[in-house]
């Protein structure tokens, strides 16, 4: 096996067993790593029951894994997955840093956490050497304080167990904030400052664990490749290909807060009310005067395409994140009525500090905010705040609510459309139009309105991720867009970014045959390999539970907002022809061999070798009619 | 261009994009392997944001050759840098205490001490920063001379300094 360092990390938090284990050549051969390899996973051993398996309970298994092409293909990349608490089905949240480089250089592809530890912990890695060790005195702290206690923590500690050998490297980490210890729904899994493993809610599910943070050093090679001169040879076409976008370079995702209004119409500006601005205070001109380093990337990576922002005066002095990217810019920016960097850089970095991810938290500030301009949540019930758009501190104060489970803070923190439900039960009127969000996950910063950003009708209502738009539903199913790529580059597990340009996709191909020495041809990719993760996803996205399930009919569509048309800007009047909408999911099941209600069909489970899911189905297929 | 001239990696620490690039191809070239640890530059993220790749400044006065006990340690006379003996190195770390920025480390799988040894000239890692443009490692050519020795600091020493100017004094005094 090549690519792979060969072995897994089984971790029991309840009894504080840590033993390995193997997966078989066979298996990765089919599923390959991160998000493919999590989806069989969680299928064998959580499968049968799934329905009953509370995410946030103690049977819930958390996973971070990695991918042969892991630490080989430009920026290093990891996997986090489970049973996801935002949509009750398994998401494949991806984050950059250099934790997996460590990890399989410490000879592990992935770690799987199952139980609960009775006090906060944390992992400790340093190749072999392996511990629980105990995370009371950072249970509580935000992200500055978690990494420089642990990191210094860590490296005191291997300092003197390893002394003699020359300064000891810090270790990579993965962690959470005090979002993800209070299980708010919206918590992500965090490296560096602010890099997140955002969609899915895992923050809430390593709280549920009573894992604060994960640390590795490996102090081996990167895994045997099958063939080095072409690994490198792939290597340097897909950097060639990074080099040439400059201008991605130089602003990365950061241009966009201005672009995707302006010029696309498709930004959520307050609550997706509007989805078009033209505001020049909130270009990337002005973003980039923040920037104390303008190239920053994770391991490997030639694009580099995230820059570090500080703001060393005024009201939000001491604010310190990256970019933010577009996601922040929008989700922190025009949709809470923000139209400076100054207050988005200031709600970035209080939403890194407090471990939230800021597409669903920033869609869960809007809503709340929404419901505040419409009466329907008064002052009193906001505990007194004055939740008007463009007051960032404001937001901050409900933030802080919110993480601290207070009041409507407790609410909210169960994520939009779970808060949605609940405040329609106690205000009895419907809500749920307010929320901008598919299969209970708020939707990325990519509006399908006016036609002229890349997701389209299906992206999302197809989707097995809901609104994740790193995972969008398309078809022809091996487009650039289509949710098999997606599987493809999270299974990898590789940076998406780094694969815009054929010529960069192409070597992809040529980096798996000649990391892994698999001949796998993109044919068998997307006909039968990613065919199999997606209905894995897709089966238990249907199957979900305990508290919701979702129901292909109602809940494979947009959200309510976008059948209500545009008025502002160039595409004003635009909005979505339900009509067209339903044609084009009846077309996107037939092309992914689901039934007309979205139930992946007999014949296409058992082409694929998954008799047990369809056998499983029989219980949706029997409730559905 | 001559292969073998004295030479010297100036380094500009907020330019470093922390890709660690230099890891990736100073280990192949080393090692045949993409193995970070075992990369006679280090890049080093005490704090985030801060990266701060850490290799030999080429010391005029060289304290870890005169440190040596075994006589592994010589320096380059064409390009200045410190080469190991691997035959001769018996991995006692002296090189490491008198380094004043305690640049060498003990190869993490083999018994001696690694130093960077400016690639006899041409130094890979210094290519791959210019081609993505960070330009943290430039090659200069000749000698640092007595300012050399003023880069041999440790990685705490430059964050401290650098976090500093970046994040102000309270995140310096945290590492």
């Amino acid at each position: 096996m090549r690519g792979y360092a060969g072995k897994f990390l089984e971790v029991d938090l309840s009894s504080g067993n840590i033993r390995e284990t193997k997966v078989s050549e066979d298996i990765l051969r089919q599923y390959i790593g991160g998000r493919g390899l999590a989806s069989k996973i969680l299928w064998d051993r959580l499968g049968s029951r799934w329905s009953d398996i509370d995410p946030l309970g103690p049977e819930n298994i958390l996973l971070m894994l990695t991918g042969p092409l892991t630490g080989f293909a430009p920026g290093g990349r990891i996997c986090i997955s489970g049973k996801s608490p935002q949509s009750n089905g398994i998401v494949g949240s991806t984050v950059g840093c250099e934790f997996p480089i460590d990890l399989k250089c410490a000879g592990y592809d992935g770690i799987m956490f199952f139980g609960v530890a009775e006090k906060p912990v944390y992992l400790l890695i340093k190749d072999s050497d392996i511990e629980l060790r105990d995370a009371s005195h950072v249970w509580g702290k935000g992200a500055k304080e978690t990494v420089l206690t642990l990191v210094k923590e860590a490296r005191h500690i291997f300092g003197e167990r390893y002394s003699g050998r020359g300064i000891f490297k810090e270790p990579s980490m993965l962690y959470i904030g005090p979002a993800g210890e209070r299980l708010c729904r919206t918590a992500s899994v965090l490296a560096k400052w602010s890099h997140a493993a955002g969609y899915g809610g895992y923050g809430a599910v390593m709280g549920s664990k009573n894992l604060k943070a994960v640390l590795a050093k490996g102090t081996g090679p990167l895994p045997e490749v099958y063939n080095m001169e072409k690994t490198m040879e792939c290597i340097n076409r897909i950097i060639k290909a990074s080099l040439g976008m400059e201008l991605f370079r130089r602003w990365g995702t950061g241009s966009a807060g201005y672009t995707v209004g302006a010029e696309q119409s498709s930004e959520p500006v307050m609550n997706w009310q509007e989805e078009w601005h033209n505001e020049r205070s909130f270009g990337v001109d002005k973003f980039e005067l923040f920037w104390v380093k303008k190239f920053w990337g994770d391991f490997g990576c030639a694009t580099t395409c995230l820059k570090l922002a500080v703001i060393n005066s005024g009201d939000f002095k001491g604010s310190i994140t990256d970019n933010p990217d577009y996601e922040n810019q929008a989700y922190l920016g025009p949709n809470l009525g923000i139209f400076t960097p100054e207050g988005n850089i200031y709600l970035t970095a209080l939403i890194d500090e407090l471990g939230f991810c800021g597409i669903q938290t920033g869609n869960l500030l809007s809503f709340a905010a929404e419901l505040y301009q419409r009466g329907i949540l008064t002052k009193e019930d906001l505990g007194g705040i004055e939740l008007n758009w463009g007051d960032a501190k404001a937001f901050s104060e409900l933030l802080k609510m919110i993480v601290e489970r207070r009041g409507i803070g407790s609410i909210l923190a169960e994520g939009t459309y779970r808060a949605a439900l609940k405040i329609s039960e106690i205000k009895g009127i419907d809500v749920t139009k307010y929320a901008v969000t598919c299969k209970g996950i708020a939707i990325g910063a990519h509006g399908i309105r006016s036609g002229k950003d890349y997701p389209h009708y299906v992206s999302y209502p197809c989707s097995v991720q809901g609104g994740d738009h790193t995972s969008v539903a398309y078809i022809p199913l091996d487009h650039g867009n289509s949710e098999l790529r997606a599987i493809l580059y999270d299974s990898g597990v590789v940076c998406w970014f780094n694969f815009f340009s054929e010529e960069a996709y192409g070597a992809l191909w040529g980096l798996m045959e000649a990391v892994t020495g698999w001949n796998i041809t993109p044919e068998e990719w997307f006909n039968v390999m990613a065919r199999r993760i997606l209905q894995i996803q897709r089966a238990t996205l249907l199957l979900g539970g305990p508290d919701l399930r979702w129901d292909p009919r109602i809940h494979d569509d947009v959200p309510q907002r976008w059948y209500e048309p545009l008025t502002k800007g160039p595409y004003s009047g635009k909005a979505v022809d339900k009509a067209r909408m339903r044609e084009n999911i009846s077309e996107y099941y037939r092309a992914v061999g689901w039934d007309e209600r979205g139930i992946p069909t007999s014949e296409e489970l058992k082409r694929l070798g998954l008799d047990d899911v369809d056998k499983k189905l029989d219980e949706i297929r029997q409730t559905l009619h | 261009m001559s292969k073998a001239a004295l030479i010297w990696i100036y380094r500009d620490y907020l330019r470093c994009s922390g890709c660690r690039r230099c890891e990736i191809v100073c280990s192949l070239k080393h090692e045949g392997k993409i193995w970070p640890e075992a990369s006679r530059i280090r890049v080093f993220m005490l704090i985030p944001g801060i990266e701060v790749p850490h290799l030999c400044a080429q010391c005029q006065d060289y304290p870890c050759i005169d440190a040596c006990p075994s006589g592994a340690l010589s320096a380059n006379k064409e390009t200045g840098a410190v080469i190991v003996n691997k035959e001769k190195c018996i991995a006692c770390g002296r090189c490491i205490d008198a380094c004043p920025g305690k640049v060498p480390f003990i190869h993490p799988a083999e018994r001696y001490a690694v130093i960077c040894d400016l690639c006899n000239g041409d130094p890979e890692c210094v290519k791959v920063c210019g081609e993505g443009g960070w330009n943290a490692l430039q090659l200069v050519r000749g000698s640092a001379g007595y300012n050399a020795k003023l880069y041999a600091k440790t990685p705490e020493e430059i964050t401290r300094d650098l976090a500093k100017v970046i994040y102000g004094e309270e995140m310096a005094g945290r590492i």
